[in-house]
């Protein structure tokens, strides 16, 4: 027999019974220290059912309150207590009433009996300490804590304040390094004993009396005073989320906990029958003298803090619904943003979708209808083709299409015949990528069958609005990789945009383009604003077309779609 | 928020109280088994109109997750619901001729006994044809949720409305008493719900869903509100401001993160669109006591007269809460 166990316990004292009685059957002494909020008839009835076992004993009773001097105080009682009355022990082992043993006492004593001489806490210096919550890490040595953080939190924040702004500090005992940890340890009686027994003691405990959270910091910080053979880790598997509140375990918890190799985990749902009933039976199952392996939890929960901390990236739901700029990623994938090449390009569209190996979609935010790619009239997860439901909602439309073709690329088209509430929203998100020829809404206009009236009108408004869109894009604010070519510069030489548009949205793709998509003709186009002009319309947004003079590039692509390499 | 606007809040709150207070005396009791409730039950608050067909299984389901109590208001059934409500041993039943829409949509009458019987315990409140649904529901009981919002000192838990509806039109099965409704109506939409926050109440107010899609694509704005907070350790001086969609005081609305993480949170999953609502439209029709003058009946008895399928080739069959929460409908926040 090597190992004593001491047990905190203030809630589910049936399940701290349960425990207590596995560990005492098996010839562990354990010493108990029930809270004393606990009330007299609990208590006593966790006495009467633990009477007949022998070695059993119940400490002193203190008050314990979370972040205070008492947990310590009944940690040392119950730890005095065990000490004095089992001298066989060896190895004290600090538990809760919720923790539960996963290996079989006899493995934990084979363990404990190959390391006599070593103590499991976990011990840190303060700086390299990442866990602890709410700011106050070397503080909690350095200031004065008398009021409760549960009860009273204004004044311990007050107070707190305060002894930062008078820069008020408190004198360390001499040869004190402080060390944090959890709260859950193992020592050994020598060195247990000697920080119990030490003659400095009283002066010791009514310093740490004052530190905050001192469950976590005087044994941790003591044992490096007296132990020859710190392992500054904890025997007993306790996670803790980003409130420090610890993780608790269920009974779908099982396989992952018989897998973890730890030997104590804490904390237990007091209603999970199943894990109690399987871990506190004696199963012949394999011993394994493996190590303590909590890796597989480890990231089961730290996926739970990232979860509540960071999120998905570009979802908005009923409980992620995050303040502008906080999103974390304002859409969840990239995306490509064409402007004006359907307007140059015939089939564009298509050629796209074949081309970039990505979903193409038409303008989206066309005034009558969202233009699905294939012309559907409902898309991935059931999003809807009206323009009311969308206009509603322009910035969810968007987000939620992303988001429902996760894994897939999505382009489309805009243009300033369509609604340009989405602006801004694109422009900020750096998983937009823009590419704008911009004054290629002309050539539609300059195709069309209409009196010339209409036509300048039409203009003049389309370039009003194309021009506030351009200046979006180019805002400080914009986050987008934006591409703008004047009509005139793009229809010069296209290929060369065509191929780093394509490159970035699918830069796995080795194959260079081969072929181009067929440019509408442009024979008169130059002519066409040189009559814009005449009427008193000034068409700048296309760049320099002079009259009479038709591109060059338009017409040889015309003649041959396909580019030899 | 100005002090002005929080007094207002506070006085809308206390007017809730009144009237709630005012309604009880509409409610008759059936049967009072309330001495049953200790301080631990996890209460269910529920009013109904003939809803026969559907009890049995409701109560299973509830039962199933750990429901202690059920405290229902019956508004004038004649199917028989109150008569198969009194041979529970766990129902208490109240009944009432009054009308449904003067009292809130049923949210007075239900204010009033929760003030009575809720307080300091956790209470969930739902329709008869909603199935509540969190993370980790097929393994660990309610109690286990309720545990954890309470050491996270979390004391309201949001479950959006996911409307399920069948495959092909609605009137062509026929759902059966004890029947699981979602082995008919096991599908859904997935992505097409859009949010927006409501800056008096704090609250999100979602939309969209089959309903949006197919009744509202024309008027986007009346399209029936989907998010709902049913699940509340509730207090005496909570209210419901709007059926379970608003909460007073409004910091318990905040049942979302706003700097980028998830909190957790669950699903409704709504039967509505069974065989039963032919006979529900038709009949709310004549006494038009639902929300906006019944506007949502209305499409739906014109819509179910044309034999509509809210069924498309996108629409998700339901698997479990898992697919939910990998479809961003819910989330598990830092639960493990």
């Amino acid at each position: 027999m090597s190992v004593g166990f001491v047990m905190l316990c203030h809630t589910a004292l049936n399940r701290a019974a349960q425990v207590a009685r596995h560990w005492a059957e098996r010839g562990c002494p354990v010493v108990i220290h029930v809270d004393k909020r606990v009330t007299r008839t609990a208590h006593d009835r966790l006495a009467a059912d633990l009477q007949d076992l022998p070695n059993i004993r119940f400490s002193a009773r203190h008050r314990c309150e979370w972040g205070t001097w008492s947990i310590t105080a009944a940690t040392q009682t119950a730890a005095s207590l065990m000490l004095a009355s089992f001298p066989q022990v060896r190895h004290v082992y600090l538990a809760s009433g919720s923790c539960l043993p996963l290996r079989s006492v006899g493995e934990l004593t084979e363990y404990l009996a190959g390391r006599p001489r070593t103590d499991f806490i976990e011990s840190v210096t303060t700086e390299e300490v990442g866990w602890t919550v709410g700011g106050i890490d070397y503080e909690r040595f350095t200031l004065r804590f008398p009021f409760s953080w549960k009860r009273r939190r204004w004044l311990f924040d007050r107070y707190v304040a305060l002894q930062r702004r008078f820069r008020l500090r408190r004198k360390m005992p001499g040869g004190i390094v402080p060390h944090l940890g959890s709260q859950w340890w193992c020592l050994t009686r020598q060195t247990l004993s000697a920080i119990l027994d030490d003659p400095d003691r009283e002066k010791i405990d009514r310093y740490f009396s004052k530190v905050w959270i001192p469950d976590e910091s005087y044994f941790q910080t003591l044992v490096r005073k007296y132990s020859v053979n710190v392992e500054s880790r904890s025997l007993t598997l306790s996670k803790f989320d980003f409130q420090g509140k610890p993780h608790i375990f269920y009974d779908d918890h099982l396989q992952l906990l018989r897998r973890s190799d730890c030997f104590v985990a804490r904390k237990i749902w007091p209603n999970a029958e199943r894990l109690y009933s399987t871990f506190l039976s004696d199963d012949p199952a394999i011993r394994t003298l493996a190590e303590p392996n909590p890796a597989k939890i480890d990231r089961l929960f730290a996926k739970a803090v990232e979860r509540r901390t960071r999120g998905r990236p570009g979802l908005y739901m009923q409980s992620r619904f995050p303040n502008e700029h906080w999103e974390n990623g304002k859409t969840c994938a990239p995306y490509s943003v064409f402007e004006g090449f359907s307007d140059l390009f015939e089939n564009f569209e298509t050629w796209l979708g074949k081309g970039a190996g990505s979903r193409a979609h038409g303008h989206l935010f066309a005034p009558d209808r969202v233009e699905f790619a294939g012309g559907e009239t409902v898309y991935n997860g059931c999003l809807s083709d009206s323009a009311a439901l969308r206009d509603y909602n322009p910035k969810g439309f968007l987000t939620n299409l992303i988001w429902n073709t996760r894994g897939e690329r999505q382009c489309f088209q805009l243009g300033p015949g369509d609604r340009q509430d989405i602006s801004w929203f694109i422009a900020t998100d750096p998983n937009a990528q823009i590419s704008v020829v911009s004054g290629a809404w002309a050539v539609p206009l300059f195709h069309s069958n209409r009196n010339f009236s209409d036509i300048r009108k039409d203009a003049a408004r389309l370039q009003k609005i194309e021009a506030e869109h351009l200046s979006i894009l180019r805002s400080v604010y914009a986050k987008a990789r934006v591409r703008i070519w004047t009509m005139a510069e793009f229809v010069e030489s296209p290929m060369e945009p065509l191929q780093t548009i394509l490159d970035e949205i699918n830069p796995r793709a080795q194959r260079r383009l081969t072929e181009a998509p067929k440019m509408v003709d442009l024979t008169g186009f130059g002519q066409f604003l040189q009559n814009l002009k005449n009427q008193g319309m000034q068409p700048v947004l296309m760049g320099d077309f002079p009259a009479g003079d038709d591109p060059q590039s338009a017409a040889a692509l015309r003649g041959k779609p396909y580019l030899v390499k | 928020m100005s002090v002005f606007e929080s007094y207002r809040l506070r006085l809308r709150r206390k007017a809730r109280h009144l009237r709630g207070r005012l309604r009880q005396r509409e409610l008759a009791p059936l049967a009072d088994r309330t001495a049953a409730i200790d301080r631990q039950s996890i209460l269910l608050f529920s009013t109904m109109r003939n809803e026969r067909v559907r009890l049995p299984y409701f109560l299973r389901y509830y039962r199933d997750l750990g429901v202690n109590h059920f405290l229902f208001v019956d508004n004038d059934s004649d199917d028989g619901t109150p008569e198969y409500l009194l041979d529970q041993p766990d129902v208490s039943l109240w009944s009432t001729k009054a009308s449904y829409k003067r009292a809130l949509f049923g949210a007075d009458w239900l204010n009033g006994l929760q003030k009575r019987y809720a307080h300091n315990h956790w209470a969930l409140v739902v329709d008869c044809d909603e199935f509540f649904v969190y993370p980790f529901c097929d393994t660990r009981p309610l109690r286990a949720l309720t545990d954890w919002l309470d050491s996270s000192s979390v004391r309201s838990f949001s479950a959006m409305l996911l409307d399920m509806y069948p495959k092909g039109p609605v009137s062509s099965h026929h759902y059966g008493e004890g029947q699981d409704p979602f082995e008919i109506a096991g599908w859904f939409d997935s992505g097409n719900y859009t949010i927006s926050r409501n800056p008096t109440n704090g609250n999100l107010w979602i939309q969209g869903g089959p309903r949006a899609r197919t009744y509202f694509g024309t008027e986007p704005q009346k399209a029936p509100a989907l998010n709902k907070i049913p699940l509340v350790k509730w207090h005496r001086d909570y209210a419901y401001a709007s059926s379970t969609h608003m909460l007073l005081p409004r910091g318990l609305n905040l049942v979302y993160d706003e700097w980028g993480g998830e909190k957790a949170s669950g699903c409704l999953l709504h039967a509505k669109f069974l065989d039963t609502l032919a006979a529900k439209s038709a009949e709310e029709m004549v006494r038009r006591q639902h929300y906006s003058n019944s506007d949502e009946y209305r499409a739906y008895e014109a819509g179910l007269r044309s034999n509509p399928d809210l069924w498309c080739k996108w629409s998700e069959k339901y698997i479990n809460w898992r697919q939910l929460e990998i479809l961003g409908l819910m989330s598990k926040g830092n639960w493990a």
